[in-house]
């Protein structure tokens, strides 16, 4: 696959003097969908904007299909699509409207069909001639991504395409997104969702405090991460762990009326029914079970760990 | 200088032009009323008692300054709010992510902006036909000097729009500025009328200049020389022109 976005170097201090992004280094390939993890305030919303040619890099490069974002901004942008976290849109026009002046604003000749196929697409089209606002946010979010789409751009960025959206609606955001990337569409989102990431990417990066601290395919990336933690509720609270247990490594919590055991899910053997085996055979009773996955921020006090001892 | 995305710039014109029509009535109701009002104490009430001006029927003298000051108000207004709105409401993201150039841009919001003032100053024009005999000494110096201004005040303006983080700032400079200066700028009286020292005073103003040459488009004279009006006109043109292309080449306040 060639790539379609290469980043080196990429730094950004803001006017506060604030380092957003420092030294980014990552490659995209054409037709990939990439999700960009990472907490609050990561850099991730600067970096897009960066790429975008909303915000100034400090120092470093992209380009973009070949074209460099600054000396040949008109082929980079040409080629981009960007649905920004915020929502806003020009409240008074209507949706046909503002989507047919996205795809003049990109330079692209008129073309009502290409309009009204992603009007359909998006379950917009019975709403063309509505004005912005009478729709919903989550509708809102729709024609966002349509004016996006409306001059068929080679990348899509997507920052939180499902933030405060709907369980439904989430999942149709991500049918629609399986569905772009068929017809090439190479697709960067970002999110703070590890669910989400699973579900839909093909390579996932984790950015913290503006520096790429990852990037690997999803699949390996689920099998480092998909620790999950075993809760054992027990009907009497124990003083210590027995003996018996040690070969699951578990550990006493909640005053000794808990135990937690953590398993990895992608094992062969995940221990759990051998460990409530054990237990019934010590004949320790519980009252509840549960389990938990690691959650993004788990992962990245892991990986900042990580990266210390390194 | 970069024009090869004709396109942005008809969407973006369009738009704006959009924008205006969603408050037509008010926008074309507002200068005929105020253009009558004006007649009304200042043709009216004050012209009989002071019947010409430099040998002009005073109601017909005060034409050129009614039609500059409504355009010299309405191309700031509308040039500065045509960019402010997009900033304050996020929509920029869309014009900065866009293969557009700063020239587009600028032809495209001034041109829009420049179209709405010169369609109002026409109207005031013809409404103050109703009210008395304007002869235009020169008619094609008074369309091209038209142009010129709202094209240098849409600039004007665009750059307030760019500038202002308030709506408070966006208010400012109109009022605070470009209304005393075209009060004192001779739109209602003849900087001759003026004693000494004033109206050398007067002279510093950079308004004076621009309504004196409107006027002598209309009655081939004016306070100055058409000559230090066209030097004025141009002068502002470059200057706004120059702190544009300074604000896009740096981002200054569009950009993060
Ligand atoms: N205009 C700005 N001026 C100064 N600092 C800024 C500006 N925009 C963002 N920052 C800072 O840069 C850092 C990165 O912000 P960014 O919006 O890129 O984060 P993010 O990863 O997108 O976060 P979130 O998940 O909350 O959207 C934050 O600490 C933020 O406060
Ligand atoms: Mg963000």
């Amino acid at each position: 696959m060639a790539s379609i976005i290469e980043i080196e170097g990429l730094t950004k201090s803001y006017a506060s003097g604030f380092k957003a992004l420092n030294g980014v280094d990552l490659t995209i390939e054409e037709g990939e969908i990439f999700a960009l993890l990472g907490p609050n305030g990561a850099g991730k919303t600067t970096m897009i904007s960066i790429i975008c040619g909303i915000a100034r890099a400090s120092s470093g490069s992209v380009k973009v299909a070949g074209h460099d974002i600054v000396r040949d901004y008109r082929g980079a942008r040409a080629a981009i699509g960007l649905v920004p976290q915020e929502l806003s849109t020009d409240q008074f026009e209507r949706v046909i409207d503002t989507v047919t002046f996205s795809r003049g604003l990109f330079g692209k000749p008129r073309n009502p069909a290409h309009v009204e196929k992603i009007l359909r697409d998006l379950s917009l089209w019975d709403k063309r001639n509505a004005k912005i606002l009478e729709l919903s946010g989550g509708m809102k979010r729709r024609v966002m991504i349509a004016k996006a789409l409306s001059h068929e751009p080679r990348v899509l960025f997507l920052d939180e395409p499902t933030a405060g959206v709907d369980v439904e609606l989430r999942r149709d955001m991500w049918k629609l997104i399986g569905q772009l990337r068929e017809t090439g569409v190479t697709i960067i989102l970002t999110t703070h969702y590890i669910e989400e990431a699973e579900e839909m990417a093909d390579r996932v990066g984790v950015i913290n405090r503006g520096e790429l601290m990852l990037v690997e395919d999803k699949t390996a990336l689920m099998k480092k991460l998909g620790k999950k933690t075993l809760t054992v509720v027990l009907a009497e609270r124990l003083d210590a762990v027995p003996a018996e247990l040690a070969e699951w490594q578990v550990t006493l919590k909640g005053d000794g009326q808990e135990i937690e055991y953590i398993f990895d899910t992608q094992a062969e053997r995940t221990g759990v029914s051998s460990l409530l085996r054990r237990l019934g055979d010590l004949g320790i009773g519980y009252k509840d079970l549960n389990t938990a996955q690691s959650s993004l921020e788990d992962i990245f006090v892991a990986l900042v760990h990580r990266e210390k001892a390194a | 200088m970069s024009l090869s995305n004709l396109r942005a710039i008809a969407a973006i014109y369009k738009f704006e032009l959009h924008r205006f029509r969603r408050t037509l009535l008010t926008g074309l109701l507002v200068p005929v009323i105020t253009t009558t009002l004006y007649f009304v104490v200042f043709g009216g009430a004050i012209g009989s008692r002071m019947t010409e001006v430099d040998g002009i029927p005073y109601a017909a003298f005060i034409v050129p300054g009614l039609i500059m000051m409504a355009m010299f108000t309405e191309s700031i207004f509308n040039a500065s709010f045509g960019i402010y709105m997009p900033k304050f409401t996020g929509t920029i993201y869309e014009l900065l992510s866009a293969p557009v150039s700063a020239t587009e841009t600028i032809i495209a919001y001034v041109g829009a902006a420049a179209t709405k003032s010169l369609i109002i100053g026409t109207i005031i024009f013809l409404t103050a036909h109703l009210f008395v005999d304007v002869p235009v000494a020169h008619p094609l110096a008074m369309v091209g000097f038209m142009i010129l201004i709202a094209v240098s005040f849409c600039l004007f303006g665009f750059i307030l729009g760019i500038w202002a983080q308030s709506f408070e700032q966006l208010q400012v400079i109109p009022m605070l500025l470009i209304m005393p200066m075209t009060f004192l700028g001779g739109a209602f009286y003849s900087v001759q009328m003026l004693a000494e020292p004033w109206r050398t005073i007067t002279l510093f103003n950079p308004i004076v200049y621009l309504i004196s040459g409107f006027r002598w488009t209309f009655f081939g004279k004016g306070d100055v020389g058409i000559e230090f009006s066209l030097i004025f006109v141009a002068g502002m043109l470059t200057i706004c022109l120059g702190i544009i292309g300074w604000m896009f080449r740096t981002g200054y306040r569009l950009k993060k």
